[in-house]
């Protein structure tokens, strides 16, 4: 792994079932580049917490990965609503996300909070009505 | 325990990978909600959930479990199963309830882990 790999993804905006093909799709491909399974683990879980929230609160966007030889670095871009307060929406079990996704077992408010608990590195930039840019770091050590 | 061995004690129906029961697993969880599965779970092997569609199966891979078994006999459809057949997860459905399921598995010696 001495050059970076830079991958993207167009997550869609309506289809629920489809929501984490690009996190399965990064994680397969960080196994055969065999990544340590911990950062693995880490890159899955904050990505596809992310890209669930996507799907559910901005019709989807675009993912970028870029995976060098020490960090794995995601930019998760949509032009959603946007957040209000991102304080509170960093707080566990706050959720916006409406019933619908809660009866599809999602929306307990922990996507946010989990992304940084599971991220070495995360940055959120947001303005509302343009859209929300989160960008996350994960080391391998 | 394995994943066979759970099927027996749940009298649980192997409906994908059989090829893979033969798997140990030492620690479970149940929820229905994935977003708790995700916030919660560590080093789980698997998961019992009432929940029934395809974010089930994506939230195992993310999370490393390797089998998963649907209560309340809940049937995944065809698209679940081939996810998981594309992964390799043994998909187990029993008529119990979570709390029953759980209860037997547990008498049997399966746990849920350590606390974070």
């Amino acid at each position: 792994m001495s050059n970076s790999i830079k991958l993207t993804y167009q997550v869609s905006d309506d289809d629920f079932t489809r929501a984490g093909e690009a996190s399965s799709n990064v994680k397969s491909k960080l196994k055969m580049m065999n990544v340590p399974p911990d950062a693995i683990r880490k890159v899955a879980i904050s990505m596809y917490e992310g890209e669930i929230n996507m799907v559910i609160h901005a019709n989807g966007g675009t993912i970028t990965v870029e995976i060098s030889k020490d960090c794995i670095t995601m930019v998760l871009a949509d032009k959603g609503p946007g957040i209000k307060n991102i304080e509170q929406a960093m707080q566990a079990g706050f959720s916006t996300a409406p019933d619908n996704i809660r009866t599809l077992g999602f929306g307990a408010g922990m996507g946010l909070p989990n992304m940084k608990k599971y991220s070495d590195e995360m940055d959120i930039q947001t303005e509302i009505g343009v859209g929300t840019t989160v960008t996350m770091k994960v080391y391998i050590q | 325990m394995t994943i066979k061995d759970i099927s027996e004690i749940l009298h649980a129906e192997v409906l994908c990978c059989e090829e893979n029961i033969t798997h140990e697993v030492h620690t479970a969880c149940g929820s229905d909600m994935m977003s708790d599965v995700l916030a919660y779970v560590k080093n789980q092997s698997v998961l019992l959930t009432g929940l029934c569609n395809p974010q089930v199966v994506r939230t195992a891979e993310m999370m490393d479990i390797i089998c998963i078994v649907f209560v309340r006999g809940k049937i995944p459809d065809e698209g679940m199963l081939e996810l998981a057949r594309e992964r390799g997860i043994p998909l187990l459905s029993t008529k119990h309830r979570m709390f029953n399921a759980c209860g037997l598995l547990y008498d049997k010696g399966l746990r849920g882990g350590d606390l974070k």
